[in-house]
């Protein structure tokens, strides 16, 4: 029963709740560094583990040390330093201890600071546990993890869409961002299927 | 003649470099909180705070905070700030709150406003640096609220809740979902492309205005390489 709500986390964090197409988190990103698929896979490996390492820093900082205290509402501020101090500590590890990771997933890390998805998902889980009382520490690391893969099943979807696009004769005021504005749009009515596949399928 | 530049640097921030629409920042509240344009009006008055203040501080820090820690030095401020809005926000309008939910505390990593930091307010007095915020914040709202009054009025037929097309055609419910979000906003790019009279510079994303970009060109430089 515990193993199958947490599956039931991670695969409406990918599917149903994702964080691009759904919740228009890291829209930056998606739309900035999507143009070819290995670039779009080693930034949505970057930010699956920034998410992961910020929820797992965010949480306990939040439920032991702010909420006892009544200091909730500095819950932004101390969020944002917390993140921005880890992304630079990944990086100096990164870049002196294991050089080919630094090499490949390193130049992502300084554009993840100000991810909003990063910001986001630390603070949504945050917010579902204050509704659901069960919604605790393993939880939000659930979740934290399925909106990285949720991210990454975007970003990669959208780099095949826009390798394709490059070829097209597009009308010259829709070249650039709006054709993939609208290509984007088009990707999210897909995701938009899987509404209530989740809870049909485990529930 | 002081005046006349005054002018000059609230207007640029509605139409020359509107930020959503010519600069392409702040992508996320735009596509996330366009559903009714009440939420516009909100956002955009909110994150308008924001960057009033953040731009007249960091302008007054400019000779205090080194150029090394720049960025996080801002992030700070800037966070600080948004504290003070969400605070004032669920205190005054907490209706407000509920509809606006975790994008109030996103406004911090709203790129609008690092944007504006790094490429105003550390290098203009703070009495520029006010009259740019406001520019800059009230472009960011007129372009929200013209994409919510779109999504609005296509999605369920009204405007800040006043019936207008409900009896005349059915409301396209896809408008006030994600994918009418990311086409409305397409169509708003292309359309402003359309109408400035320098077709030339083709719209990409705002890497030149972002506080960040110069990561994402070293990127897409080292894959060519």
């Amino acid at each position: 029963m515990y193993i199958k709500s947490l599956i039931a986390v991670f695969l409406a964090s990918i599917l149903t709740e994702n964080y691009v197409l759904n919740k228009f988190l890291g829209i930056c990103p998606f739309l900035g560094v999507s143009k070819k698929l290995n670039t779009a896979l080693g930034m949505s490996l970057s930010v699956t583990f920034v998410m992961i390492l910020a929820t797992a820093t965010t949480w306990p900082i939040y439920t032991y040390i702010l909420k006892p205290n009544d200091l909730a509402y500095l819950q932004t501020i101390v969020f944002i330093l917390v993140i921005a101090a880890l992304v630079q500590l990944v990086e100096t590890i990164l870049k002196k201890y294991i050089p080919p990771l630094y090499n490949s997933l390193g130049i992502y890390l300084p554009l993840i600071t100000t991810n909003c998805a990063v910001l986001g998902v630390t603070m949504l889980v945050i917010e579902k546990g204050a509704i659901d009382l069960s919604f605790g520490y393993v939880q939000s690391l659930t979740n934290a993890f399925g909106a990285g893969i949720g991210f990454l099943v975007a970003m990669v979807l959208f780099a095949g869409v826009r390798q394709r696009i490059e070829k097209c004769d597009i009308p010259k005021f829709m070249q650039g961002l709006p054709i993939t504005l609208v290509a984007a749009s088009l990707v999210a009515v897909s995701f938009l299927g899987f509404q209530g596949l989740v809870e049909g399928l485990l529930g | 003649m002081e005046k006349t530049s005054f002018k000059l640097e609230f207007t640029k921030g509605i139409i020359k470099e509107n930020p959503v629409l010519r600069l392409v920042l702040g992508t996320c509240p735009t596509l996330a909180i366009t559903t009714a344009a009440s939420n516009a009006i909100g956002m955009g008055i909110a994150a308008t705070l924001v960057l009033i203040c953040s731009n007249a501080a960091i302008s007054l820090l400019r000779k205090v905070i080194p150029d090394k820690v720049r960025i996080p030095a801002y992030i700070t401020i800037i966070a600080g700030f948004v504290s003070v809005v969400q605070m004032l926000v669920k205190a005054f309008t907490p209706e407000i709150d509920k509809t606006l939910g975790i994008y109030l505390p996103l406004i911090v990593v709203n790129c609008i406003i690092l944007g504006r930091a790094e490429m105003y307010a550390n290098k203009h007095t703070v009495l520029p640096s006010i009259v740019d915020g406001l520019g800059m914040g009230v472009g960011f709202t007129a372009a929200l609220l013209s994409m919510g009054i779109i999504r609005e009025l296509l999605g369920s037929g009204t405007i800040l809740g006043i019936p207008i097309l409900t009896n005349l055609i059915d409301p396209v419910i896809i408008f006030i979902l994600p994918p009418g979000g990311f086409f409305v906003f397409g169509m708003l790019i292309a359309i402003a492309n359309k109408l400035s009279d320098k077709p030339a510079k083709k719209a990409e994303l705002g890497c030149s205005s972002c506080p960040l970009g110069k990561n994402c060109t070293s990127i897409s430089k080292k894959e060519e390489a």
